[in-house]
């Protein structure tokens, strides 16, 4: 490998060759928004993620379904860039990862289980900070504010906001840098139904954006998906558009 | 895809940390309450009614040098328990802006907590009068808070992500911090003697300064590899 | 891969270490001033340079583990710790022991060697724990090597400011004794200061090999079957390589 310029070959090196990085990954001139071939990222002795490929075209949406601890918040967390892939190649639009992460960063949404706000600044000071790091004007705030019916209560502290309240700010987080690319973990845990209603068009289907969307309700995900994957234990157990897919298979999914 | 100016991202967090310490005070009024409360220990310990020369120089400085370690320990928890990494890895801002806003952070808060305690400190236990000391006090206050700053903003990133973050934090912070101790602490022992008129030796400002200067190095080629994951 | 060379490596070290205190003990003269205390010094300053050496080329292979991210690097970084600490507790019984007899007291302030010692001890003391509280492995050796990157600069940079302070203007080193050997403790204090070289490389080979067949049987056990699928229970401050990735 042409990486490998110190060292020499020997039987007992064997062991240690999956250590390096493909840093050679070619960059492709593909469609996708996301492409991973062989993706693998490990915490310890423990495999997160083994050997993970798949494609999503722009605009489409994946559903990532499975068990707790199968690999679905890690997989999100890799494809936004915080956590890099030990093996495997990554290529999030149009970009390999994890070299040219930066170049990406500004073009992805990440709603997490963390609303990532600062619990006793504002609203509105939450917004105008992450516009400043994102290199945004805070002309967005106002709009998206107005879009999930939080203006009135933009300017108290996030402690004292419900929890869907909050989501709702995370919300707004998400989207102030209009992101290509939205990874969502479950979005819609801490929202009740009217709630859902009006963010719905900011992050749904109907928003026309390229989404990764980590679920717990296969049913619900279904009739978002343009193709669902099934983790269990960090493997794909299957890849699929909804319609290919059996009842049978999710069962032995969550077993 | 361009970056954000650096020179804005490092206000806008120097002013959301700023913010939030002026929301909820966790860390000015104990340090300030700390390094009064020290000098009072002091004066019970040595059980002296003042202090000049080494002797001063060395509780002051003490004294202002564990303050600091409550600071070191704060200054990063808002971000590790509220997510505030992860919101700004995710952004396209430069990462060593993180750490300027942070160092710039701890010499704002060095810098208030010395306004209370240098005062207090020369009423209570100082026997020379501490005005004709204070140009010379200036310049060893500026280079020493910065001193701690540099270490304390990175040691305190390494720090607050372990099982063990208010132990560590000062631990590793304080051999590091010695040598800033001894410059300062060397520095300004002359000013407080009450015989001599007291010369500064011109080594201990070199020293600090550069100090300063290859930590600041170091601390902004590592920061990066501490915000990953 | 570490295992090649141990065993003469290992003999070529007996046979100097046993040359040397040979030629400390009945060959080198008698000093005149501390008499037969002073020959700890052949044991005390090979080893503190050891030490400290040591300390800087562990920051050195951290620079290579966060340039090239191969854990191999953490490890051979985190060996060379171990290490030197444990030379380092020699450095400080032995350099006690000797301002004992010197001074009459278990301690001296008056000396900057020992004095930055205790200091750069203090600091890599926290390494450990430090590692320890850090449950994802590929953190922990991130952190782990940022530390010894600081730490390593550190070394050299805090002797050089700890002479600098008045107390140490006129200083009963043990540098200006050693430097001025005369022709037979010349030649010990190198012959020393060789073997005492080889004993910690030797030692850095022998756990570098230990840690290797350990994770390389981790390794077999995983292939076979035999250790579960959850994660160890047990935290460990040590860097494990069987994440370096699997055998076939």
């Amino acid at each position: 490998m042409a990486g490998d310029r110190r060292r020499r070959l020997r039987p007992n090196d064997e062991i240690y060759d999956r250590t390096q990085l493909d840093r050679f990954a070619r960059r492709t001139h593909s469609v996708s928004a996301v492409a991973l071939r062989a993706l693998t990222r490990r915490y310890g002795e423990r495999t997160a993620l083994a050997e993970v490929t798949l494609s999503l075209e722009t605009g489409q949406t994946l559903a990532v379904l499975g068990p707790n601890g199968a690999g679905k918040t890690t997989l999100l967390r890799v494809l936004a860039t915080l956590l890099r892939p030990h093996e495997g190649e990554l290529e999030v639009l149009g970009h390999s990862l994890p070299a040219d992460g930066w170049l990406v960063r500004g073009r992805l949404g990440l709603l997490a289980h963390e609303p990532m706000l600062y619990r006793e600044l504002t609203v509105r000071e939450n917004l105008r900070l992450q516009a400043k790091l994102h290199g945004v004007g805070a002309s967005r705030i106002e709009e998206l504010l107005a879009a999930v019916a939080l203006e009135r209560r933009g300017d108290e502290p996030l402690r004292t906001l419900s929890r869907g309240l909050v989501q709702r700010a995370a919300v707004c987080r998400t989207l102030l840098h209009e992101p290509e690319l939205l990874l969502l973990d479950e979005p819609y845990a801490n929202l009740d139904p009217a709630a859902r209603q009006i963010v719905e068009p900011l992050i749904g289907r109907s928003s026309g954006k390229t989404r990764v969307i980590v679920s717990h309700d296969p049913q619900a995900a279904l009739k978002e998906a343009d193709l669902v994957l099934g983790l269990s234990r960090g493997r794909a157990v299957f890849i699929a558009p909804p319609a290919e897919l059996e009842d049978s298979e999710f069962a032995g999914l969550y077993e | 895809m361009t970056r954000p100016r650096s020179a804005a991202v490092v206000v806008a967090l120097l002013r959301a940390q700023l913010r939030l310490e002026l929301r909820t005070f966790e860390s000015l009024p104990a340090m300030c309450l700390f390094s009064v409360t020290a000098f009072l220990l002091f004066h019970f310990g040595l059980d002296v009614d003042s202090l000049s020369g080494n002797l001063a120089s060395g509780v002051l400085w003490v004294t202002l040098l564990l303050a600091a370690l409550l600071a070191i320990n704060r200054v990063y928890v808002a971000d590790a328990e509220q997510g505030g990494f992860d919101a700004f890895v995710l952004s396209p801002a430069e990462r060593s802006t993180l750490l300027l806003a942070k160092i710039l952070v701890l010499l704002i808060y060095l810098v208030v907590v010395e306004l209370v305690a240098v005062p207090a400190f020369a009423i209570l236990l100082l026997e020379p009068s501490l005005w004709q000391a204070m140009p010379s006090m200036l310049g060893a206050i500026v280079l020493g808070d910065l001193g701690i700053a540099v270490i304390g903003a990175l040691v305190g990133a390494l720090a607050v992500r372990t099982q063990a973050r208010d132990l560590l934090g000062p631990l590793v912070s304080l051999p590091l911090l010695v040598p800033v101790l001894l410059g300062v602490a060397r520095w300004t022992a002359p000013l407080f003697d009450a015989s001599r008129a007291g010369a500064v030796a011109l080594r201990w400002p070199l020293v600090l300064a550069l100090y300063d200067a290859i930590f600041g190095l170091i601390a902004f080629s590592l920061f990066d590899f501490l915000l990953e994951d | 891969m570490y295992g090649k060379g141990l065993r003469p490596l290992s003999l070529i070290t007996a046979a100097a270490v046993a040359l040397t205190l040979a030629a400390a003990l009945f060959w080198a003269p008698n000093d005149a001033y501390l008499g037969f205390l002073q020959k700890i010094f052949y044991v005390h300053v090979p080893l503190a340079i050891l030490t400290l050496c040591g300390f800087v080329a562990a920051g050195l292979m951290a620079v290579a583990h966060l340039r090239t991210r191969d854990p191999r690097w953490d490890m051979r970084s985190y060996v060379a710790i171990h290490i030197s600490l444990i030379f380092g507790v020699a450095v400080l019984i032995t350099g006690s022991i000797w301002a004992r007899g010197a001074w009459g007291h278990w301690w001296v302030w008056n000396d900057p060697t020992l004095v930055s010692f205790l200091l750069v001890m203090l600091l890599y003391a926290t390494y450990q724990p430090l590692r320890f509280a850090i449950e994802d492995p590929e953190r922990q050796a991130r952190y782990a090597s940022v530390f010894a990157i600081t730490a390593g600069a550190f070394v050299p940079i805090n002797f050089a400011i700890v002479r600098l302070a008045p107390a140490y203007v006129h200083p009963r080193t043990l540098s200006n004794i050693s430097g001025n050997l005369p022709g037979r403790m010349q030649v010990v204090f190198y012959l020393a200061l060789f073997a005492v070289t080889l004993l910690w490389i030797t030692l850095w080979r022998f756990e570098m090999t230990a840690k290797h067949v350990a994770a390389q049987l981790r390794q077999l056990q995983n292939l076979v079957g035999e250790a579960s699928d959850e994660a160890p229970a047990r935290r460990s401050a040590a860097p494990s390589l069987t994440h370096a990735g699997s055998v076939s």
